[in-house]
């Protein structure tokens, strides 16, 4: 990361509250425009918490810190001009909405954002193209457009879903939650290629992750290890592989020593 | 909906079925509140009825008053004072109308702008009080010509009466005998308009019929009378109502339908109704107390029920079919919307007297605000009904934590050989949907939208093409602001 330049994600002391829970203790984090961040660490330690309230999700409150995407004060945005802006979360638990198509989400989705750029909204036929060309990167037949969002997918299908919404979208930082969780080795190759593919100059992935299994396929240029609710190791990917080896443990005794 | 494709088709067919506008009398006279029997007779000098029409009101009205007002279902009813309803009003300029569209109340013009309904129509709906109605008789008059060709006969009850009185005289009543229930026996006392459609054998009408393209039909009123017979063989789909809330001085409304589908025949009836429901505090809604009722009394006849209810303040209908004929089939499809405080206790009752026959429900209640919706549903499957079959799948969907849903299924099966299956759901609008659709750049009012009309999405497909983009969209202006 250059000095000189404004990072696209800067997280900054942040702190935020679950109902009477503390969850997170200070998070501070910069993510520069081109990098993948992995953030790593055991259950419960604030991962899914951290990327939530970054795509601007109800029911947390922030008691201290910032967030500036951009620039911008991201918390200030409510989550749909977030994801305007270029913000994407690909869920954990990706939501059924029974009886609503996929193929109409997407559009409305893509045309929502669209809209916000400045640019001209895709009719039918343009936008079946689109997704069609980037359903093939994601191996999805057809027959999937006009399923309901999620209805009666497959726990690999919902996450494939996720990437392929995330190529249609084209954020320009994304979030994985656990984007890996409940795959066979098959279905983890595809959505890491999918990923893989989606990776630019100009965009920024943190992706959230117990294993360094997924790592394996997306390679991240930093990994972050979060426990309660603080970050308390950063390093590059030789640090997955030795969490992968030791646990989460030492790294705790070493933060606790500091 | 975020389309711009979709917005545009949604518009255009918005507008076109509002351009045919419909013609009508204006003339001033009004029979003074109050009802007796001179009202009646007065109410059939006016109409020219033949006698057997008189004496039939009059029997309805000496029955009605030996009877009781009903409070069983799940509502709160301010009292009706009968006597201060005029029973007879030919539509006429009042007084007290708006003189122009600036005097209509703003907040319904927002809503006809929503809706993309034309001008001059909106000051029809609103009530303005202008003559400038109308027109377009040459649509009506190549419509007319069609269904003449074709041996349909479609036409005002009261031209009906006139006309083909011996048709009148043999199916009125045969389904909801005046005798039926208290709002159905007052209304075959002082009726005054409705429909009327006779299909004869082996035809299919060559196009769904609407109440709007009625021709020369004077307003119905509070209480309108349906009359819908299909003789063997034949096809009809009937659709009533209009997506335009219609203002209505007249709080109670208490129609009668009444479907007759003879052997093979298939009668298929789409509502949207979307009367005033009454301001945000529930102030001077319409009362829809309505009796619908189809019989299929030839073997494998049809009836299906469609239905969209999105307005009245409180809402009691139960449209319902008679399943007399051997491999008869009944069907029920129904949104209702309660929002802000309206109250609605609706479903259906599926009568399985014949062999074979079959029965399908679905029922999806929308509750907002502090909207109270009820599913009230009998199935009943008497000793005849040899083999049948029915299913009920009843869905509710809760929007905010101040409104209610309530189901009141009854099952009465005297063979065993029927098979009767009953699902129900309640779901609230998700957190999670929500939030998953605003993730994905989708603004709130979109995602709503977009999760209520995949809902309701198995009665919408039942409803034809038009109405079907009318009706989500008129579901979208009803629960404006329900969220968030």
């Amino acid at each position: 990361m250059s000095m000189l330049k404004i990072p696209m994600l800067k997280i900054d002391g942040l702190h935020v509250r679950a109902g009477d829970k503390q969850v997170l203790n200070g998070v501070s984090l910069e993510v520069g425009a081109g990098e993948v961040h992995a953030i790593m660490g055991p259950n419960g330690s604030g991962k899914s918490t951290l990327v939530q309230v970054l795509a601007g999700r109800e029911g947390y409150e922030v008691t201290a810190g910032s967030v500036s995407y951009q620039g911008r004060d991201l918390l200030a945005l409510p989550p749909e001009e977030r994801a305007r802006e270029g913000v994407f979360l690909a869920f954990q638990y990706p939501v059924e909405i029974p009886g609503v198509n996929n193929v109409y989400l997407l559009k409305a989705g893509l045309n929502a954002v669209r809209k916000h750029r400045g640019l001209p909204e895709l009719d039918a036929f343009e936008f079946l193209a689109l997704v069609r060309e980037k359903m093939k990167l994601m191996h999805m037949d057809e027959s999937f457009l006009n399923r309901g969002v999620n209805e009666g997918f497959s726990g690999g299908e919902k996450k494939r879903n996720e990437i392929l919404q995330m190529a249609v979208l084209e954020p320009t930082l994304a979030l994985l939650d656990e984007t890996d969780s409940g795959l066979d080795i098959d279905a983890l190759r595809v959505v890491a290629n999918g990923v893989n593919s989606l990776r630019r100059q100009d965009r920024a992935i943190v992706m959230v992750t117990h294993y360094q299994r997924l790592l394996e396929y997306i390679e991240p240029d930093r990994v972050h290890v979060l426990s309660g609710g603080r970050i308390l190791k950063s390093g590059d990917k030789s640090l997955a592989l030795e969490l992968e080896k030791r646990g989460y443990d030492w790294v705790k005794q070493e933060a606790a020593a500091a | 909906m975020s389309s711009n494709a979709h917005d545009d088709a949604l518009e255009a067919l918005v507008g076109q079925k509002y351009r045919h506008g419909f013609v009508t009398d204006i003339e001033a006279d009004t029979v003074p509140p109050g009802l007796n029997e001179d009202v009646i007779r007065l109410i059939s000098r006016k109409k020219e009825e033949p006698q057997f029409m008189l004496d039939w009101r009059l029997k309805a009205y000496r029955h009605w008053l030996t009877m009781r007002e009903p409070h069983w279902a799940h509502l709160r009813i301010a009292p009706i004072d009968y006597q201060a309803i005029s029973y007879y009003s030919a539509p006429k300029a009042r007084a007290d109308a708006p003189k122009s569209l600036e005097e209509v109340d703003p907040k319904l013009l927002e809503t006809y702008d929503k809706l993309g309904i034309p001008l001059h129509e909106r000051a029809r709906l609103a009530g303005v009080a202008v003559d400038a109605v109308f027109d377009s008789v040459s649509v009506a008059t190549t419509f007319k010509e069609r269904l003449a060709k074709a041996g349909v006969i479609f036409c005002s009850f009261s031209e009906a009466v006139q006309k083909h009185p011996a048709l009148v005289e043999k199916y009125l009543g045969t389904v909801v005998p005046y005798t039926d229930n208290y709002f159905a026996t007052l209304n075959s006392a002082v009726f005054t308009d409705g429909s009327f459609v006779f299909v004869p054998q082996g035809v299919r009408c060559p196009m769904e019929l609407s109440t709007y393209f009625r021709i020369n039909a004077a307003k119905t009123g509070q209480f309108e009378r349906t009359l819908i017979v299909a003789e063997e063989g034949a096809y009809v789909s009937y659709l009533e109502g209009c997506t335009a809330p219609m203002r209505d001085e007249n709080q109670l409304h208490a129609a009668v339908v009444e479907l007759v589908a003879l052997e093979n025949a298939q009668i298929k009836y789409s509502t949207v109704q979307n009367w005033y429901p009454g301001d945000e505090h529930g102030r001077g809604g319409i009362y829809n107390f309505v009796t619908k009722r189809g019989e299929c009394r030839g073997a494998s006849s049809r009836i299906s029920w469609t239905q969209v209810e999105t307005g009245s303040a409180i809402t009691w209908k139960y449209p319902s079919c008679i399943l007399t004929g051997d491999n008869s089939v009944g069907e029920f499809y129904s949104v209702a919307v309660a929002n802000n405080y309206q109250q609605a206790d609706t479903g259906t009752k599926m009568i399985h007297i014949g062999r074979n026959t079959r029965s399908t429900i679905v029922s999806k209640g929308i509750s907002a605000g502090h909207g109270q919706n009820s599913y009230r549903g009998l199935v009943k499957v008497l000793p005849s009904a040899l083999n049948a079959r029915n299913f009920t799948q009843c869905d509710s969907l809760l929007m905010g934590d101040k409104c209610g849903a309530h189901t009141f299924p009854y099952m009465e099966v005297r063979t065993p050989t029927a098979s009767v299956e009953h699902e129900a759901t309640t779901s609230k609008i998700g957190d999670d949907q929500l939030f998953y659709c605003l993730s994905r750049g989708i603004s709130e009012e979109d995602a709503v939208n977009m999760i209520v009309n995949g809902f309701c999405k198995v009665v919408f497909k039942e409803l034809p093409m038009e109405f079907a983009v009318e009706a989500q969209n008129l579901l979208a202006v009803s629960l404006e602001g329900s969220v968030g």
